[in-house]
């Protein structure tokens, strides 16, 4: 009898945590954005300043995520097929950008291209700037979000049976051939749920961005730097707003990534 | 070919990884030894560091105990349908798709001065917005799938066989749990536990909003480098920004360490 009183409390006690601090506060944004009725909504993500935020942070977050699946890709490979010195090394920095405050990202990021940095320099002497401006950006974006194609990669690689690829070469496929028909077919899934955690992330970032993007509005003003502006000028309506467009964009992505994900497991 | 792959590699690494490292530190040391003294020996840096330690210890705490419940939960009870169990699961993960300052946000209009409820503890006297509670849920939303995720594929794996063979020899739920399942998924926490602590420690954007970054009062170690940089002062920001990194660091080498004591069990 004790027994049962003590595992029925548990389990309330977690679900309602879980339910507080999880849903709860979802559903508020939602509810919230709504509080002035569906017309205030609207007149909010009207806004001309707001959309290009939105799409700027999209547009650029694409550019990241493409950059991210074509190094993620070669890293993921050179790391599980070939074996030299400092592969190991290698292989641990991966998760850097994971255990490293976003800010201090920023603030890397900030320093290395500011304009009396060596690329900085470099840059102006060709007629361009970075810092400040959208290449800076995608760089912050690119350094927070490398870890994901490269993990989501290997394991596929370790995976994969080695006999098809020989079949392949038996049956007098060249290296290129076979990497096309054969091996990236294998690796497609994972590029492509990790290519999408990426972009939802590079979406989401605000810390590293915040240092080094100028947050011009309409030119390098990206969402959630856009929210956080609204929430420091107390004007809650087009805060929320923008947040629930950006907030229902990545749960559109993240609930596809676990249905691809879990359509594989199901086959 | 081989050659010009592995190259290329490295030359990324380099790039993207190992240089910024570097040039922290070199940054920190900028003004020399005093340089870096100075920008650490700040009374708000000492605060500062001691805010972001006193969240990482109480989110860790909390978030582990949870987590590990949760997991269990998901995984093997019987009491919550196959259906629910599946949306809860898709739930979990919803921290990861909120920016940061969207978390932030959140708690600001369910629980700041204006609201309902933060009107009422506002009037006990328990300030959670602009304080250390609100930054601490801030930090608790933000890392909270972590260990869940980690301890979650352990537990399916293992199966229920050997925790159904100890409850039928007669053992009560507490110990079947310390003696049978904890000593399996014990590294999947141990990893989640450190990927927890280094985000709370790197947490950002939803303590900057929830805190309000008030000097001594609610700043934590990532908003004073983003004050610093705001006011210019690069050398001080590099001083706390490489205190952070080198914690990073130390995580990471922690990290890999339990990866591989994971892999054996």
């Amino acid at each position: 009898m004790h027994n049962r009183w003590w595992s029925w409390g548990f389990r309330s006690a977690v679900m309602l945590y879980f339910v507080l601090l999880i849903v709860f506060p979802i559903c508020g944004i939602y509810g919230q954005s709504l509080s002035a009725g569906w017309a205030a909504f609207f007149d909010n993500i009207s806004e001309p300043l707001a959309w290009n935020a939105v799409l700027l942070t999209v547009k650029l977050a694409v550019f990241a995520t493409i950059i991210n699946i074509l190094v993620g890709t070669m890293s993921a490979w050179v790391l599980i097929r070939y074996r030299f010195p400092g592969r190991r090394l290698l292989n641990s920095l991966v998760d850097l950008p994971f255990a490293l405050p976003t800010a201090v990202a920023g603030l890397m990021v900030l320093l290395l291209l500011g304009p009396r940095s060596f690329v900085g320099e470099l840059a102006e002497r060709l007629g361009f700037t970075i810092l400040f401006h959208e290449p800076a950006i995608v760089i912050a974006m690119v350094f927070v979000t490398f870890p994901f194609v490269i993990r989501a990669v290997q394991p596929l690689l370790e995976e994969m049976d080695a006999s098809e690829e020989e079949a392949a070469y038996t049956l007098g496929a060249t290296k290129a051939k076979t990497f096309w028909r054969v091996v990236l077919p294998n690796m497609l899934p994972g590029i492509l749920s990790g290519a999408m955690l990426a972009f939802s992330r590079a979406l989401a970032e605000f810390g590293a961005v915040v240092l080094v993007a100028g947050n011009i509005p309409g030119k390098t003003l990206i969402a959630s730097v856009y929210i956080f502006g609204e929430i420091e000028s107390d004007n809650v309506g087009g805060a929320t707003a923008v947040s629930v467009l950006l907030l229902t964009l990545s749960l559109l992505i993240l609930w596809s990534v676990n249905y691809v994900q879990m359509r594989r497991k199901g086959v | 070919m081989r050659r010009l792959w592995i190259g290329c590699t490295v030359v990324v690494f380099t790039l993207l990884l190992i240089i910024p490292v570097v040039r922290i530190a070199m940054g920190a040391w900028n003004e020399g030894w005093s340089g870096f003294a100075g920008g650490m020996t700040r009374p708000e840096t000492g605060h500062a560091l001691f805010m972001t330690g006193l969240i990482v210890v109480i989110v860790t705490l909390i978030n582990t105990v949870f987590g590990v419940m949760l997991s269990l939960y998901l995984v093997r009870a019987t009491w919550l349908g196959r259906k629910l169990k599946q949306l809860l699961n898709s739930i979990v993960d919803l921290p990861f798709a909120v920016s940061p300052v969207i978390g932030g946000l959140m708690i600001v209009l369910l629980l700041g001065p204006d609201t309902a409820i933060g009107a009422l503890l506002g009037r006990a006297g328990v300030d959670i917005v602009y304080a250390l509670p609100g930054m601490v849920i801030a930090t608790l939303f933000v890392t909270f799938p972590l260990i869940v995720r980690e301890v979650m594929p352990v537990l399916q794996e293992i199966g229920s066989s050997q925790e159904e063979a100890a409850a039928t020899l007669g053992a009560s739920a507490w110990t079947t749990f310390w003696r049978v399942t904890w000593p399996s998924i014990r590294w999947s926490v141990v990893y989640g536990v450190v990927l927890t602590v280094a985000r709370a420690m790197g947490e950002f954007g939803a303590v900057l909003v929830v805190s309000g970054n008030i000097i001594n009062k609610t700043q934590t170690a990532t908003t004073l480098v983003y004050q610093d940089v705001e006011n210019f002062n690069l050398t001080a920001a590099n001083a706390v920004a490489l205190v952070l990194a080198a914690g990073s660091v130390a995580l990471l080498l922690f990290m890999e360490w339990a990866k591989s004591r994971k892999e054996v069990h």
